[in-house]
């Protein structure tokens, strides 16, 4: 697959567009994926997703070939996430007064609880607590999370898609999953 | 309970892969003994499988069309160039018509200026070559972008392009008179021209 990935890169830099539809279709959910870890939005996770890949098509030309064309996308897709993380200012409270409305709330905004399968319930109760102990979790540690527990990259190509030492990895995955373990000891 | 951090720090790099032969012994042996850090130990890798068995997160659907229609539109010469490379032959023929009806285009865009013979006693008056009573022109009589009055005579073909052949009485020509007013006139001259230069080669 490697070596299909790169023949693919290559048509793109000589600008078939045609043949990134194949590169998207591929890394799409490994991408999505990291960004959801690290945003905790499945909106903001897309509209992270997509741009990176529009960032990887628009500097394709600045990808060197010999490296992993997994590492460089990743590392696009983090360092977008990770501006966004900070510019993040919460957009709107749950208690403000709804304008227009005589003293109705967002919270009156939020749909009643719905019956669901048991089962599903439960797992999207999992999935859900799983994700709002990640999103407890200070940014750089969600990164990291997000990294080895996504794609189950190798630490050294963690520390290079973050630009960090790999020492520095392997702490913010130690303290990070013993964070986890505490937080998710219940479920 | 209060084992060594030393264990913990086993543990986590147990889980990353990254231990050695002794060290993986050492943490076994502990674990043995250590009812709370084996319960430690326990709950990480829970946690671990918690965090990996979710990993199944998909990204929505046509997002790989949406990223598609988002990209800064392909530059107009690389689909050309993947076109010309799926119709070599139309290229060919393409690439002949350019240049050659581009050459002939341009010049006939060129030189707008007047142009004529010098030197067979021609008269020029605004834009206009006369050939004056009792002279004689030998030769073929070429005029460009101007009119032609012919009142001597002419000894040999005429072509006026661009121009128009102002009939005068006494006008007298041996020759053919032809004129040249259109772009496809002036092709057609230069196909007539061509090819009569080439059957004149090879009749040599």
């Amino acid at each position: 697959m490697e070596a299909k990935i790169k023949e693919m890169i290559k048509s793109v830099k000589k600008g078939d567009q045609s043949a990134y539809e194949d590169i998207v279709s591929f890394y799409q959910s490994k991408v999505y994926a990291i960004c959801y870890r690290m945003i905790g939005n499945s909106h903001e996770a897309e509209d992270l997703a997509q741009e990176a890949f529009i960032r990887a098509y628009v500097n394709i030309h600045s990808f060197d070939e010999k490296k992993k064309f997994s590492t460089w996308l990743y590392r696009i897709a983090t360092n977008l996430t990770i501006d966004r993380i900070r510019k993040k200012k919460p957009d709107f409270y749950l208690d403000a007064e709804v304008r227009g409305t005589d003293g109705l709330d967002m919270y009156s905004q939020l749909p009643a609880e719905q019956a669901l399968p048991e089962e599903e319930v439960e797992s999207l109760e999992i999935q859900t607590v799983i994700q709002q102990e990640i999103m407890n979790l200070p940014a750089k540690y969600r990164s990291v999370i997000a990294l080895r527990f996504v794609d189950e990259l190798p630490l050294a190509e963690i520390s290079e898609i973050l630009d960090i030492p790999v020492g520095t990895v392997k702490t913010r995955i130690h303290r990070g999953r013993e964070a986890l373990r505490k937080r998710l000891r219940h479920v | 309970m209060s084992c060594d951090k030393h264990i913990v720090n086993l543990m986590h790099n147990y889980l990353d892969g990254d231990l050695t032969k002794q060290e993986e012994q050492q943490l076994r042996s502990h674990l043995q003994t250590c009812q709370a850090c084996q319960k430690h130990f326990h709950e990480l890798k829970r946690t671990l499988s918690l965090l990996k068995g979710n990993s199944d997160i998909q990204a929505p659907t046509n997002f790989t069309a949406s990223v598609m229609s988002n990209l800064p539109k392909e530059r107009k010469r690389v689909s050309y160039s993947r076109w010309f490379k799926a119709h070599p032959a139309l290229t060919a023929a393409a690439i002949f018509f350019v240049l050659m009806f581009g050459g002939i285009f341009s010049a006939w865009d060129q030189d707008n200026q007047l142009s004529y013979p010098k030197g067979k006693n021609l008269v020029i008056k605004d834009d206009t070559v006369i050939v004056p009573e009792g002279v004689v022109v030998d030769g073929d009589l070429v005029v460009k972008n101007g009119d032609l009055k012919i009142d001597g005579s002419v000894n040999g073909d005429v072509v006026i392009i661009n121009g128009d052949h102002l009939m005068a009485s006494a006008g007298n020509i041996s020759g053919e008179i032809e004129q040249v007013n259109q772009v496809f006139d002036w092709i057609w001259y230069h196909i007539k021209d061509i090819t009569k230069s080439v059957f004149a080669f090879t009749n040599k």
